[in-house]
């Protein structure tokens, strides 16, 4: 499904952080697992097309994303690929269902995003009710996001991103910002409706349980680089807290200094 | 005693101040968006020049005005040529007051384009809208009340601008004598009673532009 080989080296003043990876998955569910500031979210930016990276090649199933070599580098909007923010990044001014109506607007030229602004601001669209309805948020459809409680703004952005009829949906730490009770239902109810829709996924995480629920393919990271990519993992259903005792070996082996280049938000 | 008052420097005052707040907008939004969150060696020295006005003495930036558009300025023959002439008209302070204001709206701009939650722009993206689309349906809408309130600024600012209108639109009476050149004229003529009611006037206008403008403020902080 997806093939990334990636370098790419930030700067923060006189610390630096370097991410350099290579690796490929055939899964149709695949997650990159480590802690915070290991590089996961940067490879996520560069699938989506939001980072460059300073040289490598990106491939999404037959069609090359990025490629420094041939200078292909296509822009986000062209990527066909479904990004679910951490913060889940619903525009807070507008309603949950104009929300939902951007995903399908934002592809309009100039005249008919002009036409739509003089048209009547309640117009629906079938494609937007059906998925409010499936995902049980047409109750909330005139609401900010700032009305919604945090699992139906996540809804609300699931929705959202799978709009746009992506080829593979990101992830970013889909579950870190619910309450721990929440978190156990939201992790179920989404894997249905994911399984459900039969997109494939790639997902960001530093928390065990969201492999054991959506690991197919499993890639560990730690310092910018892939530590191991386990495939197949859930034939093996590695318990959560075997990931944890694994994950604790292996930052004794790799992390046993304090990390100095300062990034966390990568 | 009234009757010699007349109305036109204060009309003219919120006409200038008007369309140069207009026309700041236009242009410091503008600026604003390609230079936020740039960081290279070019966009400081765009920043700085954009930032200029500010700090220079409207005298020095009428000077510049006059090489620009002057009757043997740089592009004033051309614009003569299309019938436009600043030099000595309600044209020319509009000018003026524009370049003068710019920095205002331009750094209100820039702080709040900037401010804007960065993943909100990338969502738009991924959710395949064009850059002009992320721009005004995301980002603009988020900036707005900031970039308002510093038009507000700009506004208030415009309507006591005095150097640089003295130098490109002189001081005709019923032409381009604007509230802050009548004060003055007032004054040197001893006629203290119209300079106070002017003084007076303009206290006023600006005073309520500027307790709308920290209203628009404090909404969103409240």
């Amino acid at each position: 499904m997806i093939a990334i080989a990636a370098r790419s080296t930030l700067r923060h003043g006189r610390s630096s952080f370097t991410l350099d990876i290579d690796f490929a998955s055939e899964a149709s569910r695949l997650v990159l697992f480590g802690a915070s500031g290991s590089g996961k979210t940067l490879t996520l930016q560069m699938i989506a097309g939001l980072a460059r990276p300073d040289s490598g090649r990106i491939v999404l199933d037959d069609s090359v994303l990025f490629d420094s070599t041939s200078g292909i580098d296509l822009p986000p909007q062209q990527r066909g690929v479904g990004y679910l923010f951490q913060q889940y990044a619903l525009f807070p001014h507008m309603s949950l269902r104009e929300n939902l109506a951007f995903a399908l607007r934002s592809r309009y030229g100039l005249v008919a995003s002009l036409s739509d602004f003089f048209a009547e601001k309640t117009r629906c669209f079938p494609e937007v009710n059906a998925v409010m309805e499936r995902l049980e948020i047409a109750y909330l459809a005139d609401r900010l996001p700032n009305q919604l409680s945090g699992g139906q703004k996540q809804r609300a952005a699931l929705a959202r991103a799978l709009l746009t009829k992506p080829r593979v949906l990101l992830l970013d730490e889909p579950f870190a910002a619910l309450d721990p009770l929440l978190r156990i239902r939201m992790r179920r109810s989404m894997d249905d409706f994911l399984k459900e829709c039969g997109i494939p996924l790639i997902m960001i995480t530093h928390d065990p349980e969201d492999v054991d629920m959506f690991a197919d393919d499993l890639a560990l990271y730690s310092r910018g680089r892939i530590l191991r990519m386990e495939r197949d993992f859930h034939n093996r259903r590695l318990f959560a807290q075997d990931t944890l005792s694994c994950l604790a070996d292996l930052a004794e082996a790799e992390d046993d200094h304090a990390r100095p280049h300062g990034f966390d938000d990568v | 005693m009234l009757q010699e008052i007349s109305l036109f420097p204060v009309l003219l005052s919120l006409k200038v101040a008007s369309f140069s707040t207009l026309a700041a907008l236009v242009l410091g939004v503008g600026a604003a968006r390609l230079l936020a969150r740039k960081r290279s060696a070019a966009s400081s020295v765009l920043d700085v020049l954009c930032t200029l006005p500010m700090v220079l003495p409207p005298t020095v930036l009428g000077y510049y005005l006059i090489l620009l558009f002057g009757r043997s300025g740089l592009l004033g023959p051309a614009m003569q040529s299309m019938g436009l002439q600043l030099m000595f008209s309600w044209q020319g302070a509009v000018t003026a007051a524009t370049v003068v204001i710019f920095p205002l709206v331009y750094r209100s701009a820039r702080a709040a384009l900037e401010q804007v939650d960065v993943s909100l722009e990338q969502a738009a993206r991924t959710l395949g809208a064009p850059e002009w689309k992320v721009f005004f349906y995301v980002t603009l809408p988020l900036a707005s009340r900031s970039i308002l309130s510093g038009a507000m600024l700009a506004f208030a600012r415009g309507m006591g601008e005095f150097g640089a209108t003295l130098m490109i639109a002189g001081n005709i009476p019923g032409k381009t004598k604007t509230l802050a050149l009548a004060i003055y004229d007032a004054f040197q003529a001893g006629n203290d009673e119209l300079a106070s009611m002017l003084v007076l006037v303009t206290s006023a206008i600006c005073a309520t532009i500027l307790v709308a403008a920290e209203r628009l403020l404090g909404r969103r902080h409240a």
